[in-house]
């Protein structure tokens, strides 16, 4: 029970996008055809749950049990970094069809903010394994989700007359922020 | 190559001050800046970091192989991080607490990484230490309008090392959705929206 209310908490409540504002590098420059949003939540819930699991890993049993706290930000950037090349290696070779689906969206996943975030996140709270596991899932099902809506939004949006000031990105911020005032419905929630 | 070193360092104030005309590195943008402290905090340690990382970069920009430059490049990001992470513990613990984990999060904030690919890579050492002050400069103001815009309406305050001055009289009624999330997406689109007005007269 705890579990699906800390899925339901990182998916709606504290929305990685429209509540962390984690990972709104990707959210601006992705959204902008449905297609790639699709690509990049898809390589995200990849990336995210294995980067997840790894750097807890990494972080109780390397860097908690042997003091090295203060080396946390490189050891799990150079985690992140190495992980996104070698799943990209591994794709090429055996899932040929998921790599060309995910494509160029798997190394800019690398300096993706929800990435790294979610892996502090979770050292941060102090979770056990399997709730790590969980936050992790759940935060790239919500990013996934919190972009393809945003995309669906933005495709309509081409079809209006915006002001000219207000053009491309300015509009899309102010998008996101309506998105975001509906996200924050959900806080009475749990 | 025309452009001189006072222009390289002035071009990130206005011309391709980011966030606003590079639209990289939002999350701590958004993030932080609910209070104009948190904002300018931020834009320091940025500043700081791009500074360093732009200067070790170039110095190295021979030496490193371009297959793995990226790789490269972080981990010089990551490093400097680290020390302004251990810095601020140290002499700015209120603020380190404040900011959170979007101290260790500039190691993925796409501008330092940005520059050092597109500028720092390509040019020499003095270039690109101009590059990463004036880009630093423009994101600390950036952070700092922002931040004011939005705790001047959302508080009613303008906080200065730790004391907020109130700006209102007492009949003003905060306007909480600007400290909020919401509000730092639109404040950040309608101050884009400014910009776009002035830059096109």
């Amino acid at each position: 029970m705890d579990y699906i209310i800390l899925a339901i908490s990182c998916i709606l409540i504290n929305n990685i996008l429209l509540a962390q504002y984690l990972g709104n590098c990707p959210f601006m420059g992705t959204s902008k055809k449905m297609e790639t949003a699709v690509g990049m939540a898809f390589a995200v819930v990849f990336v995210l749950v294995m980067a997840g699991v790894i750097t807890w890993i990494v972080n109780t049993y390397v860097l908690a049990k042997f003091g090295l706290d203060y080396l946390r930000t490189i050891a799990f950037i150079l985690v992140i970094a190495s992980l996104v090349q070698f799943v990209e290696m591994f794709l090429k070779k055996s899932i040929p069809a998921l790599y060309a689906g995910l494509g160029i969206f798997l190394p800019l996943i690398t300096t993706n903010c929800a990435v790294m975030g979610v892996c502090l996140i979770n050292v941060n709270e102090e979770y056990t394994f399997v709730q790590a596991l969980v936050s992790s899932f759940s935060y790239a099902v919500g990013f996934g989700l919190a972009l393809i809506l945003f995309a669906g939004v933005r495709e309509r949006v081409l079809l209006a007359r915006v002001p000219k000031p207000l053009q491309d990105t300015s509009i899309a911020l102010v998008i996101a922020g309506i998105l975001s005032l509906t996200f924050f419905a959900f806080k009475g929630m749990v | 190559m025309a452009k001189s070193l006072a222009q390289e360092f002035a071009k990130g104030l206005w011309e391709e001050i980011p966030p606003f005309r590079l639209v990289l590195g939002l999350c701590p943008v958004l993030a932080v800046t609910k209070t104009v402290e948190n904002g300018i905090g931020m834009g320091l340690a940025t500043t700081f970091v791009l500074v360093c990382s732009n200067m070790l970069v170039s110095m190295l920009r021979k030496i490193i192989p371009s297959k793995v430059r990226i790789a490269c490049f972080i981990i010089i990001i990551a490093t400097f991080v680290t020390v302004v992470e251990l810095l601020m513990q140290a002499f700015a613990y209120p603020l380190f607490l404040k900011l959170g984990i979007f101290i260790p999060l500039i190691v993925v904030n796409c501008i330092v990484l940005g520059r050092s690919e597109a500028f720092a890579s390509k040019n020499g050492v003095v270039r690109s230490i101009a590059d990463g002050l004036g880009m630093g400069i423009g994101f600390t103001i950036s952070l700092g309008c922002l931040g004011a815009v939005r705790e001047l309406f959302g508080n009613g305050t303008l906080t200065f090392w730790e004391t907020p001055i109130q700006i209102f009289g007492p009949s003003f009624q905060p306007f909480a959705f600007m400290v909020e999330a919401p509000g730092a997406f639109v404040c950040l689109g309608l101050m884009l929206c400014l910009m776009n007005l002035a830059g096109s007269k």
